[in-house]
């Protein structure tokens, strides 16, 4: 349409750029005259053309729906990853505690390779949600349109005459045929966005099966926890000895130690109680310190 | 003149500011002819920013088609360089 034609006539880069984008709602239009064209009863085109919007609609609510779901997948991913980093932080910090700062080390460096691994998924959560929304917003914008679309469409049938349908119904298909290669384009960009990141966060799902993950972080079975495990049981048999050679002051020979068991002292007791304030009051023997070890 | 966003909806501007839709998308067709990055980034949202911040935007339901459309506004360069060649974004 040619509603304003004296500016585009300024400098040759704004004849040709704007002329690209003139051009593009021209083929949108374009579009919407050829579906016309095959129909020899307007009004079926109509009903057809309504029949295409609600399917398009259709495409773009599932369209919704599939990214919805990638985001879910990346957002689990990454509180699994959180979750294993949190680990090692804690790790880290219980080995500096003891002393190990080796080990507090080798758990920090774990974790630095996880926190990149966070911080992609975080990015690509980002975008993902960026897409829901447009998408949501395009299935509302289509619905309001198709809602529109098929009020005029009754009312075009209604008050049908041969002489005026043609521009009614021309007027009411541009405007929708060129939402439509709108939202249609829109469900596009985001299926292939979606596509990337399902590969990224396909690569992720098999890290985190193949157990190489949990080799790092597992429950209680990698060497980070098994060394701080070993490490906590042996200071503290060392600490119940200490506490113990303590009390007896060196007086005391270590083969009475079974008979310690059947008598405990108060001031024993006392001791006892300050390491291990949970514990059962009676006496352990010093040679299953495991059972009653902080973990 | 009605506008139409890509991915965003339709505007109606008023005819005087076509004068300044055009200036900037002069200056966005030069930077995207030299593969101008930053210039490109800078007049697509000043163009878009026009669009949206003086356009009066039409409702939902509004059944017109536009006059001018541009391209989503996450385009990157290389698809507006392809828009610019005439391949057209739309052209399926």
């Amino acid at each position: 349409m040619a509603r304003t034609p004296g500016p585009y006539a300024g400098t040759e880069g704004v004849l040709i750029s704007m002329s690209i984008f003139k051009r593009m709602s021209t083929i949108f239009r374009a579009k919407a005259n050829k579906a016309l064209d095959k129909a020899e009863d307007p009004r079926e085109t109509l009903d057809y053309s309504y029949q295409k919007q609600l399917e398009l609609l259709q495409k773009v609510r599932r369209g919704v729906a599939d990214v919805a779901t990638s985001r879910k997948r990346v957002e689990l991913q990454a509180a699994q990853l959180q979750s294993q980093s949190d680990k090692l932080h804690s790790q880290a910090q219980k080995a500096l505690s003891m002393g190990r700062e080796d080990l507090a080390r080798e758990a920090l460096t774990r974790r630095s390779g996880l926190q990149g691994q966070i911080e992609g998924l975080q990015a690509q959560h980002a975008q993902l949600q960026g897409e829901e929304e447009k998408l949501t917003l395009a299935s509302q914008r289509l619905q309001a349109k198709v809602e529109s679309f098929r009020t005029r469409k009754e009312t075009i049938k209604a008050t049908y005459t041969a002489a005026e349908a043609q521009t009614r119904i021309n007027e009411a298909f541009s405007g929708i045929s060129e939402e439509m290669s709108d939202v249609g384009l829109a469900v596009q960009r985001a299926e292939d966005k979606t596509a990337q990141m399902q590969a990224r966060a396909g690569a992720i799902d098999e890290l985190l099966a193949s157990g190489a993950l949990d080799d790092v972080t597992g429950t209680g079975t990698d060497n980070i926890t098994l060394e701080l495990d070993r490490m906590a049981s042996t200071s503290d048999v060392e600490s119940e000895l200490a506490s113990m050679k303590a009390q007896l002051g060196g007086s005391e020979a270590p083969k009475q130690l079974s008979q310690e068991n059947a008598q405990p002292p108060a001031q024993q007791s006392a001791v006892q109680d300050t390491v291990q304030p949970a514990q059962q009051p009676a006496q352990q023997p010093a040679q299953q310190p495991q059972d009653g070890d902080a973990r | 003149m009605i506008v139409r966003i890509m991915g965003e909806g339709q505007w109606k501007l008023a005819d005087d500011k076509v004068d300044t839709l055009n200036e900037v998308d002069a200056k966005l067709e030069a930077a995207v002819s030299a593969g101008d990055q930053g210039g490109f980034e800078s007049s697509f949202a000043a163009l878009l920013d026009l669009v949206r911040g003086q356009g009066e935007k039409l409702s939902d339901d509004d059944l017109h088609d536009s006059d001018v459309i541009l391209p989503p506004s996450d385009s990157t360069l290389a698809e507006m360089k392809e828009l610019i060649s005439g391949d057209g974004l739309i052209a399926g």
